[in-house]
């Protein structure tokens, strides 16, 4: 592992003035050695792992594993979870970015510490409070309960807890902060100049937002959507709590491979790691996205730095055809 | 309410209004609910439902193993952030983005994974069992799993601490004849203090209320239950009323830990200016 030390462009002088800032070669090398085990046991092993024993009993074994009624079911309530709750969540996250950054008023950040609370709350308990409001004994359970849906001569009892609408809002809850968060700073950053030139302009403000202020914030938009899409399709504990288990019907991929875990028998073993490998994949993919965003950004600070007349430029100020 | 100045930009009611909507039926109603369920209980069953003995256990446990993978966390995370801003090595971009890894990868995963490694004729139980060390379905389990949900909370709030940090300060206690550690011990380790600190409350925050990765690798025996493995019982019992006093004291450990973050994180930007 021993590489050599490149620090070639700072000269002699350099060198010797920084020796008593830095540590002898050895210790830096000793550290960097334990930084690069540390991870290769802690992240990368684990990783691995899954890969391994979803794999393990064959490719064959992996395909027909995912194959399975009960594991598609999954896979598609996962799908559609998410297609729910991440979309509403944009929705809510866009507006209160939107009010938060752009405005003034009083309990600001009264609000700003609301919309964060989810993240501090335990899964398990977050999906309790929607047991409490809807379970059995809950406040809403028995009027829910009472007053069933007359759909197209049909008598439908909406059902929250053990159903599909309980899964939607626990992964709404934890999923919550995750856009306006990534927001709330681009758009303070951008100012209100801008729009306010649009405004001038004779835009609507729909149009202002559409070619103003989203184009932005895009990237901060789509790396928020991107982390609560991967909280959204891999919540356990709070989607556990209220979903009830039901094979085939309320069981989410997380809670798939669980319960496959728990199958005991070893074909059920590898199952589960062959559902897990999915959302292992999923959490490269976004890894990787987020990754790619933070260089881009990262790329963009540093030539904004370099040529400040340059990147106000670059970013095409819209004219007054655009908001035809 | 508004005290727009100048301000010509439209649509503050309308986003205003959604915010308010969503606000409220997500997080204000669930909280109230649970608020006042928990208000409802008589105060002397609250107690004995939060401090009979398995309670006690699993705060034992759920606590104890947070602790240790949270002081875990500021060890290897310092090391981490410390090898990731001050050397240039390869592979040191790509363990950069590794290092959230622990946050994208679901919890469920990790819990099972983590176990399938400790078991017997996993990759590390293998060579670790034989030595006598017991790692998968023990809580030394609950720690590993605990540290590794916790790992990128220190790395992530140290890395742009250390990167702003003066270099002429340390340069001034070399000149003044102060040996590489002594420096570091006195002159960089103050300075990085309360973002230890704010990481390590973080880690700790999280691993408190944190259930899908233990599940898989702690115990079902007694003592090896942390709390949101007690909450779910007592669900699957039916016991809301068991299951809601857990739940208080879980969420008044959390709002207690929130409030120290905030006053830490003022503390470290104190620091920073």
């Amino acid at each position: 592992m021993a590489g050599t030390v490149k620090r070639k462009i700072n000269g002699d002088s350099h060198r010797q003035s920084r020796r008593g800032t830095e540590e002898s070669p050895v210790v830096k090398w000793v550290l960097i050695t334990i930084a690069m085990l540390f991870c290769l046991v802690f992240l990368l092993l684990p990783l691995a792992n899954v890969f391994a024993q979803a794999f393990g009993e064959g490719v064959k074994a992996y395909f027909t594993a995912l194959a399975d009624p009960n594991s598609v079911a999954a896979i598609r309530l996962t799908l559609i979870v998410a297609a729910i709750s991440v979309p509403l969540n944009v929705i809510f996250g866009v507006c209160a970015a939107w009010a938060i950054a752009k405005f003034n008023f009083r309990g600001k950040s009264m609000l700003i510490t609301l919309i964060d609370l989810p993240f501090s709350v335990s899964p398990v308990v977050a999906g309790l409070m929607f047991v409490v409001l809807f379970g059995m004994n809950g406040f809403f359970g028995h009027w829910l309960q009472d007053h069933p849906v007359h759909l197209f001569g049909k008598v439908i009892e909406l059902k929250v807890i053990y159903a599909v609408p309980g899964i939607v809002l626990a992964t709404m809850f934890v999923t919550f902060p995750f856009v306006a968060r990534e927001l709330i700073p681009v758009m303070q950053a951008t100012g209100t100049e801008q729009e306010q030139a649009a405004l001038t302009l004779g835009a609507s403000g729909w149009t202002t937002f559409w070619h103003v202020t989203l184009p932005s914030v895009k990237w901060g938009l789509i790396y928020g959507i991107i982390l609560c899409n991967a909280r959204a399709m891999g919540e356990f504990g709070a989607v556990s709590v209220v979903s009830g288990n039901i094979i085939g019907q309320t069981e989410t991929m997380p809670l798939r491979v669980q319960s496959l875990y728990e199958g005991g028998s070893a074909a059920s073993g590898s199952a589960a790691f062959a559902v897990a490998s999915l959302l292992a994949v999923l959490a490269l993919v976004t890894l990787g996205l987020k990754t790619l965003l933070e260089w881009q950004q990262a790329r963009e600070f540093e030539r904004a730095q370099q040529t400040p007349a340059a990147f106000e430029g670059e970013r095409k100020f819209p004219s007054p055809e655009d908001f035809r | 309410m508004a005290t727009r100045k100048f301000n010509a930009l439209p649509g503050f009611g309308l986003t205003m209004g959604v915010t308010a909507f969503f606000l409220t039926v997500m997080v204000l109603i669930p909280f109230a609910g649970l608020v006042v369920r928990a208000c409802g209980l008589d105060w002397h069953e609250f107690w004995q439902l939060a401090t009979n003995r398995r309670a006690m256990e699993a705060y034992r446990l759920t606590f104890g193993a947070s602790f240790v993978a949270a002081i875990a966390n500021v060890i290897f995370g310092t090391l981490l952030a410390w090898v990731l801003v001050r050397y240039e090595f390869p592979g040191r971009r790509l363990i950069d983005a590794v290092v959230d890894f622990p946050f994208a990868l679901p919890t469920a995963v990790a819990g099972l994974t983590l176990a399938n490694l400790f078991v017997e004729n996993g990759w590390l139980g293998r060579f670790l069992v034989p030595l006598g060390v017991n790692v998968a379905y023990t809580s030394l389990g609950v720690v590993v799993a605990l540290t590794f949900v916790g790992m990128p909370f220190v790395v992530r709030t140290l890395q742009p601490v250390l990167e702003h940090l003066e270099r002429e300060v340390e340069e001034a206690a070399a000149t003044l004849g102060a040996g590489r550690l002594r420096t570091f011990v006195s002159i960089i380790v103050p300075t990085l203090l309360p973002s230890m600190l704010t990481g390590f409350a973080l880690a700790f925050a999280r691993a408190i209320g944190e259930y899908g990765s233990v599940i898989f690798i702690s115990s079902n025996k007694r003592g090896g239950e942390i709390v949101p493995f007690l909450i779910m019982i007592r669900l699957e019992q039916y016991d809301y009323t068991g299951a809601i006093a857990l739940a208080v004291v879980l969420l008044v450990f959390s709002f207690i830990l929130l409030a120290i973050i905030n006053l830490l994180e003022q503390w470290a930007s104190h620091f920073q200016s």
